[in-house]
């Protein structure tokens, strides 16, 4: 009993020790964002004067309305079209246990590995020649291709657990294929592909190799790889730079807090399926 | 849901239903033809046009020659041989490896001893607090984590500042700018990053043993290490296996962190494979070398994941 006492205590001061760690950049952060622009503060000290108009002023240098625009424009072209790819095709191989099901599959399993870098240069020459550089289609077509494993994995997972009489059951309905999908089978499956879609919304928003290789203005970027282009230009005036770093990272701050319990069950699942 | 599903599942007549239930297989079987190729179709476009043909481009581009403009002459192997040769190449991947220490050993390991330390207040409300706050660096841009950190790093920076406080003002320096502890302190970045992941997994994969086993081990006297050993270690293989294989693939194909801390400095001592395969191909116009390092690359990443995943799925 005591034993389990002291147990609980060291697990508690590892789990506040492990909290603080997480958060002191997000402080340290917060913390040099509010001193003078231009000034190069010295550690964790809370400024005499706190700026926070450096964020007004990061927000106009960055042009951050801009940016949240470019941002939910390619959110809004890769995801949708994402979720509804992988779903069909999950149902495919999943439900209607297509011929030649194991390649197709074991295909798409050996993407789920694949580093962007490896395919980066390529894409490069491709959205060159498809006209489509500097565009935002560069981000977002690639994307779709790059989300399809995971998204087909994740959604044959799901589909696997449907028992097959519930499509034989609406066949004898007089459901077709289309039908049963989409009457029966999507609506079913609509847990599996919202937690699909806020990993494939986290992952849009985040990009930035991509961004910064397939689009050269930082204004039809996503918001990471707009950062990298406002470190370019402000990197050397540091309070500047956190608070357009703070600014960046908000949003998906933001809807992480809002949909947080979706989001850790969503991210551990797929982790653990991919 | 419930009702959709009994709706559907309780056909009326099921004297009616017998003869065309046994008529559904063949045409599920015939549906499953070419229907379901429809339907799997424009996903295998999507993935055939974005990943495999660039995929196949970017093997076909390691055997030439080539500046992103001009001819393009075929050079064989040379490139690949460059890969390996050239320190400046090569290094790279030694580094990669380095950074494995870092992304997979820290955060695996610490993230085994905090979860087993936990393990016993996981319902506790301030473990349902740190479950949200120990996924934060995983939602935040990796930039972002990146900038932070760096100014954490720097020499007027939050960890030189603690380092003095307890005395250790002499080894104060600017971590990411000296050749011998820039990639370290990429390193330590990397493993900020993934252990709030990995220890919500070993956790969650924790709350599945049965709590029998270690009722049992107590009453034969295991101690705590003991039980961690024998018990909790051996159940959480496939949990294991898991955060080795993100991690790995976080440490070989690091990218966003590396550009925005180091750059690959100072010197080369941070550059990594995808950070190089990037200034090969867009600022030296060395396609095919660019390339070759991909290939090579991806083999890496294939040839570290797949025998964990044999070694942690086999029973499964």
């Amino acid at each position: 009993m005591i034993l389990g006492r002291r147990e609980a205590w060291t697990g508690r001061v590892f789990l506040i020790l492990l909290m603080l760690v997480t958060i002191v950049p997000f402080v340290s952060l917060l913390v040099t964002a509010l001193h003078p622009s231009g000034t190069y503060p010295a550690g964790l000290e809370w400024p005499s004067e706190p700026r926070w108009d450096n964020f007004v002023t990061a927000f106009e240098a960055a042009h951050m309305g801009q940016l949240l625009t470019s941002s939910v424009l390619i959110v809004l072209g890769v995801v949708p079209v994402s979720l509804l790819l992988a779903t069909m095709a999950g149902f495919a191989v999943g439900q209607l246990k297509m011929v030649g099901r194991r390649p197709v599959f074991l295909m798409f399993v050996l993407g789920l590995t694949l580093p962007h870098e490896g395919i980066v240069t390529p894409l490069y020459y491709q959205m060159r020649d498809m006209g489509l550089l500097n565009t935002r289609w560069a981000i977002i077509l690639p994307l779709i291709g790059l989300f399809m494993p995971f998204g087909v994995f994740w959604m044959r997972a799901h589909f696997l657990s449907v028992p097959g009489e519930l499509s034989e059951a609406a066949q004898i309905d007089g459901a077709n294929t289309w039908q049963q999908f989409w009457r029966v089978q999507v609506p079913l499956a609509m847990p599996a592909i919202s937690s699909l879609a806020i990993l494939l919304f986290l992952w849009t928003w985040n990009q930035f190799l991509l961004a910064i290789v397939l689009v050269d203005d930082p204004a039809k970027r996503t918001m990471a790889g707009a950062l990298g282009a406002f470190q370019g230009q402000w990197g050397t005036d540091i309070p500047l730079l956190c608070a357009g770093s703070l600014l960046v990272l908000t949003p998906t701050l933001v809807i992480f807090l809002i949909f947080q319990r979706r989001f850790v069950s969503a991210l551990l699942q797929g982790s653990l399926k991919g | 849901m419930p009702e959709l599903v009994s709706e559907l599942t309780t056909v009326p007549d099921r004297a009616e239903a017998r003869p065309r239930a046994a008529k559904a297989p063949r045409r599920a079987r015939r549906r499953g033809g070419w229907v379901a190729w429809l339907f799997a179709a424009p996903a295998i476009a999507a993935y055939a046009l974005f990943v495999l043909v660039p995929m196949a481009r970017t093997v076909q581009y390691s055997f030439y020659e080539w500046d992103g403009i001009g001819a393009s002459p075929w050079v064989g192997l040379d490139n690949y041989v460059r890969v390996f040769t050239d320190p400046e190449l090569s290094g790279t991947i030694v580094n990669a490896f380095e950074l494995i220490v870092f992304f997979s050993g820290i955060p695996v390991l610490l993230g085994l001893a905090i979860a087993a330390t936990i393990r016993r207040i996981a319902t506790s409300r301030l473990a349902v607090v740190a479950r949200t706050v120990l996924f934060i660096p995983q939602v935040v841009p990796l930039v972002a984590a990146g900038i932070a950190w760096s100014w954490l790093l720097s020499s007027d920076g939050l960890v030189n500042q603690l380092l003095a406080a307890i005395g250790l003002d002499g080894v104060t320096r600017a971590w990411l700018g000296d050749f011998a502890t820039a990639l370290p302190a990429v390193g330590v970045i990397g493993a900020w990053v993934l252990l709030g992941l990995c220890t919500l997994l070993l956790l969650s994969g924790m709350s599945k043993i049965d709590p029998a086993l270690y009722e049992a081990a107590r009453l034969d006297g295991a101690g705590t290490l003991r039980e961690f050993f024998s018990i909790t270690v051996p159940s959480l293989r496939q949990e294991i296996g898991v955060c080795v294989t993100v991690t790995v693939i976080a440490a070989l194909a690091s990218f966003d962190i590396i550009y925005i801390a180091t750059q690959g400095g100072p010197g080369n001592t941070t550059m990594v494979p995808g950070l190089e395969i990037y200034y090969q191909a867009f600022v030296e116009r060395q396609v095919g070398v660019a390339s070759a390092l991909a290939v090579v690359l991806v083999l890496l990443v294939l040839a570290c994941v797949l025998p964990v995943q044999r070694l942690t799925r086999e029973e499964s």
